[in-house]
């Protein structure tokens, strides 16, 4: 969804428009959803991570000063409200990905071991192993660098905007987006091999 | 200078994001040129990138019930009548 989109129906909503309440309550709820089930991994929990941002929405809608901000807005929300769920593991040891085994190539070794990657992302649509693989392979990203993917990559925010929600610089979004990048195309690359082998 | 592919390893999802300064750009692209290694690399980081961005897994999104959106519809009117004069 292009962000003028939103804007507009940011606009929308707060002139009152129905038809705006039932396309907005649609879109989000299924954004909302996904977001939360990638990052508490219940179900349930994802439900009512969802139900309870559109509530908070909803009532605060009129303190939403920019209509602009109206997406980094509702996802913060949900970011806290997935915090609030997941409280039991905010003390989990935090996981990071390093640079070098992401690497496809060691330093001195000229061999690089690649799949062929030339039929996608063009099979990807008929391919439902890949997207399984896919799949798999967001839910082992660790939580920090799943978060940063699915705000930057899947709901295309800008990096600033992704800082601001979970509350890092955005360097530090830079760095999580290329490691969670990679580690994507290291397991992509893996299921690849391995499917034509 | 050229980079070695190392070097460049940290930078190339600023690469794809046009997110580099030019001359870290420029040095990168010097060394992509004579690289056949970092080409398929960054073809598969590219390719992983753009299906990473259709990600949408759980497409079974739970319908809301009606007494869910009810209650969404009733804090959307309050929220609108305390806005108006
Ligand atoms: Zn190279």
């Amino acid at each position: 969804m292009n962000p003028s989109g939103d804007t507009q129906l940011a606009r929308d909503l707060l002139n009152g428009s129905p038809e705006a309440f039932d396309h907005f309550v649609e879109a989000y709820n299924a954004k909302l959803f996904r977001y939360s089930y990638a990052m508490c991994h219940q179900r349930e929990d994802a439900e009512e991570v969802a139900q309870e941002t559109l509530l908070k929405v909803f009532q605060n809608l009129d303190q939403l000063q920019d209509p602009e901000r109206l997406k980094p807005w509702i996802f913060r929300i949900a970011k806290n409200a997935c915090l609030m769920k997941r409280r039991k593991s905010v003390f989990a040891p935090k996981e990071e990905l390093s640079l070098d085994e992401l690497r496809p190539f060691k330093d001195g070794e000229q061999r690089l071991q690649i799949a062929d990657w030339g039929p996608l992302p063009d099979r990807a649509a008929q391919d439902s192993e890949l997207r399984l693989a896919l799949d798999s392979a967001v839910a082992d990203l660790p939580d920090l660098y799943r978060a940063v993917f699915l705000l930057r990559d899947v709901e295309q925010l800008s990096t600033e905007d992704a800082a601001e929600i979970l509350g890092i610089s955005n360097d530090a979004v830079k760095t999580r987006l290329h490691r969670a990048r990679l580690a994507l195309r290291q397991q992509l690359d893996e299921h690849l091999r391995g499917a034509t082998v | 200078m050229n980079r070695d592919c190392s070097s460049i390893f940290a930078l190339l999802s600023g690469y794809l994001d046009r997110d580099l300064p030019p001359v870290e750009c420029a040095e990168l692209e010097q060394h992509i040129q004579s690289c056949a290694p970092c080409v398929a690399f960054v073809d598969s980081l590219k390719k992983s990138v753009q299906l990473g961005k259709g990600y949408a897994p759980a497409s079974d999104v739970p319908a809301l019930a009606p007494e869910t959106k009810q209650k969404l519809q009733e804090a959307y009117q309050r929220m609108l009548a305390a806005r108006k004069p």
